[in-house]
């Protein structure tokens, strides 16, 4: 759309840019500022500079947890998004069911973080749960509290579970917006059933995908409250994510200089990895 | 021939499991839970459910969260009405650097906020109100707003406003009488939105309230580590917060699909 240059439409944007800043720049600065010095409470400080970000980087323990959020976000990235996908897909197009489809599908969507974290911890309960009882039954050894893989797996399903419908709403949206006449012409010239995906749905998808793709990485970089509720961060240190840790330090030891130093690294790594993925995507699309 | 239904069938049949767990356990005694799994209630029990809408500590936890999540909706939804029409059709000072800083607030962590909002609201002095969560929510919902709305306007042709304005409307009369029931579908679904995050969340929700705004989801958390294992209640208290929920989707239902799709979310 062509735009016309007008100053005073800063008016229009001014309320939204006091709220916002109101609450994102006065907590950012005290962030900042409790980075860079050390208290031993009374609300004396210490000017400490760099001290915080040197020790967090240099942390095993830093390493450790941004090891593992890369890797559970990488593997609900590569679960969910086919996934998603290939359910937008074989939904239905018109009649009744769709309505039925959307609305049991978006449910998850709407249940609050830590209800879905007691669902699934009552859910995979070895003893007494519906899927704990049944694995064991079944001759699994399933133990969430206990063993490390089973913990991994029981806080991965349970994303896959809570967040694929979002995918699932945005890629059947973007189907929707294709054109009958696309697939007639497709079927004309005799395109396979891949033909199409590639050449058709998928494009057409890019759009919604990368948001889609956006959205699901920022939020499971920032999760916190399912595995929270689900295994505490345990069993030991192995569902430890980048959210929990940050606030046992700055809530559980009240450390609160590493913890602020922890939270700008934290929120860099976001920041630089959404950049690099929203600017790769423009510049494909600009192609 | 088609079996293209499977697979819907069944991912709606894996997102029904977790859920159907959770109804059935909600029906059953704490005896009975602890006691072994059964696939149904063996004594069929609504005490759960009693003991959630007599008793205040629950029953205002529901209260709470509504009244939060309603206004953070109506204020997240108002301004960025203005905000997002701003910016699909005028070109100002520092417009696209301003966009992309209103979203980088969507991607900041609430972990990193929990402390220096607590200080900050305490400071003046509005913590534990419903209005310091509706105000905290904003972070991430104005972003999200502002997003979906812009995705929306920019779909409107700007022969629209020219119209109007030659007509003799004045930019309010216009934007309200006008332009806002033009774009109703955006709107739906940006309320939507900002229903369901601020619905959701629980960290900056729980950090910033401690008695007369608790929400329900820290009643919760608070019963599951005081009261010992009251799984039943526990489980009763879960279902009834996926209602609110279900009943929004049931009347955006179509809007979710076609919103998606003029939208550029």
């Amino acid at each position: 759309m062509r735009k016309s240059t007008n100053q005073k439409a800063w008016w229009l944007v001014a309320p939204v840019l006091l709220l916002v800043a109101f609450n994102a720049f006065i907590p950012l600065m005290t962030v900042v500022n409790y980075s860079l010095q050390e208290t031993f409470g009374d609300n004396v400080f210490f000017w400490e500079g760099l001290t915080w970000f040197e020790q967090v980087l240099r942390s095993e323990r830093f390493h450790a947890s941004l090891m593992r959020q890369l890797l559970f976000t990488s593997m609900i990235l590569a679960i969910e998004v086919p996934l998603g996908i290939a359910v937008a897909l074989s939904m239905p197009r018109k009649g009744p069911w769709v309505s039925v489809c959307l609305v049991l599908m978006a449910l998850p969507l709407l249940i609050p973080w830590n209800v879905v974290g007691a669902m699934w911890n009552i859910f995979a309960l070895p003893d007494i749960g519906l899927l704990g009882y049944s694995l064991n039954s079944m001759g699994f050894d399933y133990n969430f509290t206990q063993q490390p893989v089973s913990a991994w797996m029981t806080t991965v399903v349970m994303d896959v579970w809570h967040w694929t419908s979002l995918i699932v709403l945005l890629c059947y949206a973007g189907l929707c917006s294709i054109p009958d006449a696309y697939y007639q012409a497709a079927r004309i010239d005799g395109a396979s059933g891949w033909a199409v995906f590639r050449y058709i749905q998928l494009p057409k998808m890019k759009r919604v995908l990368t948001i889609a793709i956006l959205l699901r990485f920022m939020d499971s970089f920032m999760i916190y409250t399912e595995p929270f509720v689900l295994t505490g961060g345990g069993p030991g240190n192995t569902t430890t994510f980048l959210s929990i840790d940050l606030v046992k330090i700055a809530l559980g030891q009240f450390d609160l200089g590493p913890a602020a130093a922890m939270s700008l690294i934290y929120f860099l790594v976001v920041l630089l990895i959404c950049w690099v993925f929203y600017t790769l995507m423009m510049r494909n699309e600009a192609q | 021939m088609n079996r293209k239904w499977i697979l819907p069938t069944l991912y709606i049949l894996f997102l029904m499991l977790p859920i159907y767990g959770l109804l059935t356990m909600s029906f059953k005694t704490t005896n009975e839970i602890l006691g072994g799994f059964s696939f149904f209630p063996q004594q069929f029990t609504l005490d759960n459910y009693i003991k959630i809408f007599t008793d205040p500590t629950w029953y205002n936890g529901y209260i709470n969260s509504l009244i939060y999540v309603v206004i953070n909706t109506v204020i997240s939804v108002s301004v960025a009405l203005p905000a997002a029409y701003a910016f699909s059709r005028y070109r100002f000072l520092g417009d696209k650097h301003l966009f992309f800083w209103l979203l980088t607030n969507r991607m900041a962590p609430p972990a990193v906020f929990a402390l220096p909002f607590f200080q900050l609201y305490s400071a003046i002095e509005l913590f534990d109100t419903h209005f310091a969560v509706a105000l905290a929510h904003c972070l991430f919902n104005i972003p999200l707003a502002v997003w979906i709305l812009e995705g929306f306007m920019s779909g409107i042709p700007k022969e629209l406003d020219e119209t109007a304005y030659l007509d003799g409307y004045s930019f309010w009369r216009f934007f309200i009488r006008i332009f806002v029931p033009t774009i109703a579908a955006g709107i739906g679904v940006a309320a939507f939105f900002c229903f369901m995050y601020s619905w959701v969340e629980l960290l900056l929700a729980k950090t910033l309230t401690s008695v007369d705004a608790k929400p329900i989801a820290a009643t919760m958390t608070r019963t599951a580590s005081t009261s010992g294992y009251e799984l039943g209640l526990l489980a009763a208290a879960g279902s009834l917060t996926i209602i609110p929920g279900a009943i929004v989707i049931y009347f955006v239902r179509n809007y979710i699909a076609k919103g998606f799709a003029l939208g550029r979310v």
